[in-house]
């Protein structure tokens, strides 16, 4: 029998914690608490916890503190709660360590959904994989090729790039800034609408429909994310 | 100043109250120069020093004398500042260094002095009052002959004309004068030691002025001026603190001026009774329509008696007469309660004085219940005007001369043909023609010489014999003769009837400007427009420069208007400014502060205090403004100063009506909130309570349907919430669309994903193609503006209905429009759908909500540029609601323009492009 995989979640509000906790345990997930910023960050330590849930309006401390004093030794994912309207928030806690986030108010499934994201790309964290496959498309790094139903789609480098960064972590929000520093370089951090340019050619050839997308979700202000 | 009862008087208390945070003034005060009041300050500044205050030296004149400067020596001395004047350094008082240093104790000698041009202050009495304002004490020394009520009386004693006078007001600043006494044989012996610093004239001067009794009839003078400050500091304690005392009667005083020169001694001298007295006095001018005949000498006379008047404290007034001036004095007097009179007595040396009696002699004779003094003018004061108004001296240019011998030549002509054709012998009165035509175009002298030719003419043409000078006729020498004083009286009547027109005509011209004025002002609805017709109109009127200068927010002042338009001041013209408006006096040109600038400014003064600052600078800067330019610009700023006070009241106005809106709205909005709020919440608390109430027992389908509910009601205020948080932004301006590349069809899109539970089974169709240009928006924000659209569409649609959403380039906007199938929008509401309140006006019985959706969606395509409209549907059914965002051009970039430029060709991607950047 497997160790339960334990999950943290750190909120301010008992309410939120209840239902969160029912919620996981409902899934087989163990789940402890912490109330406050500090107290998070010690059962992180203590615990070891497979996942944190972290709200980012704590009373003690700034949300964005803890992700960064956590991942000064840990790499557990976390994934944090945000309110709408504060993009920024979101992209400085992904830039600063956390791997996913959540929009307060929020449908359970959305979050569980998050959750197995990270902890399945936690536990596959292989850098050297050769292949992905992302719902129907299989992502081929070593050849350098997007094929769905046997047959190849034709992509730009760029486009492959963008793909392969987006594959690495299906399931979870890859920020534009991250994708810009990773593909073109640190300098073009600010240059969005080349990304969405590329995005909206590479959407165009695997058939997504920016309407109702099925591979490549839009975060507006945030990043994209491709759907697993 | 006259007590009227026996409440403490709120002037003494505002008095004493004010003088708590001002530095105190000690005066010490000589009879004459030798006794040691410079000394005895010294003296004094010593044992405070001793006392522990901080005490400091401004200035210190020791003339030589050791005993003096010996007490100098211990005692901490600001050097002077340097000012160079027309080649000279002066050493004068460092004002501002004082004020740096900010001692308890300044010491200061020498009130009376004039300080040198570039100074701050024309006097150093001002510097003084500038140190008591920042609440520095000040010992300070004078002498009796620097007063200036006392200067006539002193230059008669002493016959020396002392020129550096104070104003009687900076003796009341004092809070104590100390009398530095010292008997005239002691003063004498010490002249005699040589142990006393002489004044600047030499010779019988000195002599004149040390004898004894000069000395102790300035001595006496001296004692006396202490003893009635004494006694008034004893009245205002009894005022303040309505201790009941033995107030004099109820007296008032009352001296008449005129332009004589000895108008300035009659005022000083009725300042002198009225102290003694201690009534209230007023000093009179009865202007009659001769006034504006007289030259600018004498106009500027009046002007000046009439600013010492005011600058002594008295009640300064103005009174119009046609010409009965007595009887308009008389009424004035018997009105104001005055009980005594004074007037002037000049000797009036033209011939009119045989004709008319004098005013003096009209007002002894009638003004039967007053009690009157007669000063008499002094002969050496009498200046060499005609007081009736001209100058003597023959005024006139030389083409006006030629025009007059012209004149009489076409008379004469005339004269001779008529003479000639119907024998016409009266000659007289076409000559006269002449004379009174040049007269009126041309003035006296003109007219004058024109009188002296005709009379040569009529002697040598007209009369027997002719073309001689000599005259035959007894009878004929008296008629040209008499012809000779004709010319003459009728020149100088056309002449003064010129004159009159002319100022009428003056006078007509600067009310029609300030009357034009106030009508521009009345139109001009912004400040701006209001400053700009002022500094326009003041420029033109003073045929000048003009500026306004307001404060900004942080009270800093700054140019707000000029014409021409300008936007310098140098150094010393802001350095005016600033102490005009600090202090709320004028400053700069011409006036008793930094007069050295080439701009002067004014305050401009309402109600509420200083609202701004006027400033006009001349061309012509050595000429004084005459007292009627003055005038004009004090009416000017005036009329200014209300302009601006007006547009200031008319903001406030538009701001407190804003306010109250924003009352109603606030109010309005909260009642709609607490109804859209509670309504969800009484689902999701009804639903949730049957469920732990009754769960068990319900079905569960209806367990299923409650925890629907639940979800739908929760999901529904969220929605609302939102929409009130985006509704509280707007309102305070702050939203701020955070724009990014987006593309309409993901947020169109992720907008129906967001609402489809509401939109339920409705039929929704989609027609915005990829192909159309990324906009450059808030996307968050536009999504939201599509589903509060699909919201309301959804309400006011059946379970069935249909709702298209489409979108297009127009021109250089993205259009998107959102049609339903609908009951459709009345077109009287079309505008004020989008309106607040609209829904909430229209009552119940309709869907709920507050209906700011459909105004959040207008300020959100507002804040981006864009504009909504509802419409009609096709075929007049359903509704359409619409809106354009303007499109911004992508920025170019270089590897993918190749990319788009197929795209847009071709409308896909070429399948062969392989963009390389050789970026990574």
């Amino acid at each position: 029998m497997k160790p339960q995989t334990l999950i943290l979640v750190v909120d301010d509000e008992p309410q939120i914690r209840k239902f969160l906790r029912i919620s996981l345990n409902a899934h087989g997930y163990g789940v402890t608490e912490a109330g406050r910023g500090e107290d998070g960050i010690r059962k992180c330590a203590l615990e070891t916890p497979s996942l944190v849930v972290l709200d980012l309006g704590l009373p003690d401390l700034d949300g964005l503190q803890v992700v960064r004093r956590i991942r000064e030794w840990s790499e557990v994912p976390i994934i944090v709660l945000s309110v709408r309207a504060t993009e920024q928030d979101k992209i400085s806690a992904l830039d600063h360590g956390a791997n996913d986030y959540v929009t307060k108010p929020f449908g359970v499934g959305e979050l569980l959904a998050r959750v197995r994201v990270a902890l399945r790309l936690r536990e596959e964290a292989l850098p050297d994989a050769s292949d992905i496959a992302v719902g129907d498309l299989i992502i081929d790094f070593a050849q350098r090729r997007v094929r769905r139903d046997g047959a190849d789609i034709k992509v730009t480098k760029k486009e492959f790039e963008i793909l392969r960064l987006l594959a690495k972590n299906a399931g979870r929000v890859v920020t534009h800034q991250q994708m810009l520093r990773e593909i073109w370089g640190p300098a073009q951090e600010d240059d969005t609408h080349y990304l969405r340019i590329y995005v909206g050619h590479l959407r165009q050839k695997l058939g997504d429909d920016s309407a109702n997308p099925r591979y490549i979700e839009n975060e507006p202000g945030v990043g994209y994310r491709l759907m697993a | 100043m006259a007590p009227e009862n026996d409440r403490p008087t709120p002037d003494a208390l505002l008095d004493e109250a004010r003088n708590e945070s001002r530095g105190k003034l000690k005066i010490f005060l000589g009879a004459y120069p030798g006794v040691g009041k410079t000394y005895s300050m010294l003296q004094a500044a010593h044992e405070r020093r001793k006392e522990g205050l901080d005490v400091a030296v401004g200035v210190v004149e020791t003339h030589g004398r050791a005993e003096t400067e010996a007490l100098l020596r211990d005692l901490e001395i600001l050097p002077r500042v340097q000012i160079t004047y027309r080649g000279r350094m002066f050493g004068e008082m460092n004002l501002d260094g004082l004020l740096a240093r900010n001692p308890k104790l300044a010491i200061i000698d020498e009130l009376a002095h004039t300080n040198v041009i570039g100074s701050r202050h024309e006097k150093r009495h001002q510097d003084v009052e500038e140190l008591l304002a920042a609440g520095i004490d000040v010992y300070t020394t004078l002498n009796i002959q620097h007063v200036e009520s006392l200067n006539d009386v002193i230059t008669r004693i002493s016959r020396i004309q002392v020129r550096e006078t104070l104003p009687d007001k900076v003796l009341e600043l004092a809070s104590e004068i100390e009398l530095v006494d010292l008997p005239p044989d002691d003063l004498i012996q010490r002249l005699r030691q040589g142990k006393v610093y002489v004044p600047e004239q030499a010779g019988r001067a000195i002599r004149n002025f040390f004898s004894k009794g000069n000395l102790t009839a300035l001595r006496e003078l001296a004692m006396r001026v202490a003893a009635e400050r004494v006694d008034a500091q004893m009245v205002n304690y009894m005022r303040a603190h309505a201790i009941p005392g033995p107030w004099p009667a109820q007296d008032r005083l009352l001296v008449c001026i005129n332009e004589s020169p000895v108008s300035k001694r009659l005022v000083r001298t009725a300042r002198r009774m009225a102290e003694r007295s201690r009534i209230p006095w007023i000093c009179v001018h009865v202007r009659t329509p001769t006034y504006d005949t007289l030259s600018e000498v004498a106009k500027g006379r009046i002007a000046e008696a009439m600013r010492l008047a005011e600058s002594l404290e008295g009640e300064v007034v103005v009174l119009h007469a046609e010409s009965r001036i007595v009887e308009e004095l008389l009424a004035f007097s018997l009105k104001r309660n005055v009980t005594r009179m004074l007037i002037g007595r000049e000797r009036r040396r033209n011939w009119s004085a045989w004709f008319r009696e004098s005013v003096t002699q009209q007002i002894l004779d009638k003004a039967t219940q007053f009690e009157v003094t007669v000063i008499s003018g002094d002969d050496t004061e009498g200046a060499k005007e005609s007081i009736s108004g001209g100058s003597l001296i023959p005024d006139g240019t030389p083409r006006d001369y030629v025009i007059a011998t012209g004149a009489v030549a076409v008379a004469t002509g005339i004269g001779v043909a008529a003479k000639y054709s119907f024998a016409f012998s009266n000659i007289a009165l076409l000559l006269l023609i002449a004379v009174l035509l040049v007269a009126i175009n041309y003035g006296r002298w003109p007219s004058f010489f024109a009188s002296v030719l005709s009379f040569l003419v009529y002697d040598f043409v007209f009369t027997r014999p002719y073309y001689t000078f000599s005259i035959f006729d007894k009878s004929e020498v008296f008629t040209i003769i008499l012809f000779l004083f004709a010319s003459f009286i009728v020149g100088n009547l056309a002449d003064r009837l010129r004159l009159q027109v002319a100022a009428m005509r003056t006078s007509a011209q600067r009310t029609s400007t300030l009357y034009e004025f106030s009508r521009k002002i009345a139109a001009a609805a912004s400040l701006d427009d209001v400053l700009w017709a002022a500094v326009h109109h003041v420029a033109s009127t003073m045929e000048s420069s003009a500026l306004v200068l307001l404060p900004n927010s942080e009270n800093r002042l700054l140019i707000a208007a000029g014409y021409p338009p300008e936007d310098q001041l140098d150094m010393k013209d802001w350095g005016a400014a600033e102490w005009a408006w600090t202090n709320g006096k004028p400053a700069g040109w011409r006036s008793d502060t930094l007069p050295a600038a080439d701009w002067l400014f004014l305050p401009l003064k309402t109600r509420r205090g200083a609202v701004g600052l006027l400033g006009v600078s001349f061309k012509q800067r050595n000429q004084p403004l005459t007292s009627e330019q003055w005038r004009l610009l004090e009416a000017l700023v005036g009329q200014v100063a209300i302009a601006v006070e007006r547009t200031n009241l008319a903001s406030d106005i538009e701001e407190a009506r804003v306010f109250t809106q924003t009352e109603q709205l606030r109010s309005a909005l909260l009642s709609s909130v607490s109804h859209d709020l509670r309504t969800p919440l009484v689902s999701i608390i009804g639903s949730a309570t049957s469920l732990s109430s009754y769960g068990d027992t319900l079905s569960d389908e209806n367990r299923k349907q409650l925890v629907q509910t639940i979800l739908d009601e929760g999901e529904r205020l969220n929605r609302f919430v939102q929409n009130l948080l985006d509704m509280t932004r707007l309102g305070y301006g702050a939203l701020q669309p955070k724009r990014e590349w987006a593309d309409m069809r993901e947020i169109t899109g992720r907008a129906i994903k967001q609402l489809r539970k509401v939109l339920g089974g409705r039929r929704v169709t989609l027609n915005v193609p990829e192909t159309l240009p990324a906009i450059f928006v808030d996307p968050v924000l536009i999504e939201q503006v599509v589903a509060n659209i699909l919201d309301n569409a959804a309400k006011y649609t059946k379970a069935d209905g249909r709702i298209i959403i489409e979108a297009q380039q127009v021109n250089n906007d993205l259009l998107l429009r959102i049609t339903d199938d609908g009951p459709g929008i009345p077109p009287n509401a079309r505008e004020s759908v989008f309106d607040i309140f609209y829904r909430v006006r229209a009552g119940d019985g309709q869907a709920a909500g507050t209906g700011l959706g459909l105004s959040i969606c207008r300020g959100i395509v507002e804040a981006h540029g864009g504009q909504i409209k509802a419409k009609d549907g096709p075929n007049g059914q359903g509704a359409v609601i619409e809106f354009v965002l303007p499109l911004t051009a992508l920025p170019h970039m270089p590897d993918v323009a190749d990319e788009i430029d197929h795209k847009k060709k071709t409308g896909k991607f070429s399948e062969t492009a392989d963009s390389y950047s050789g970026r990574r």
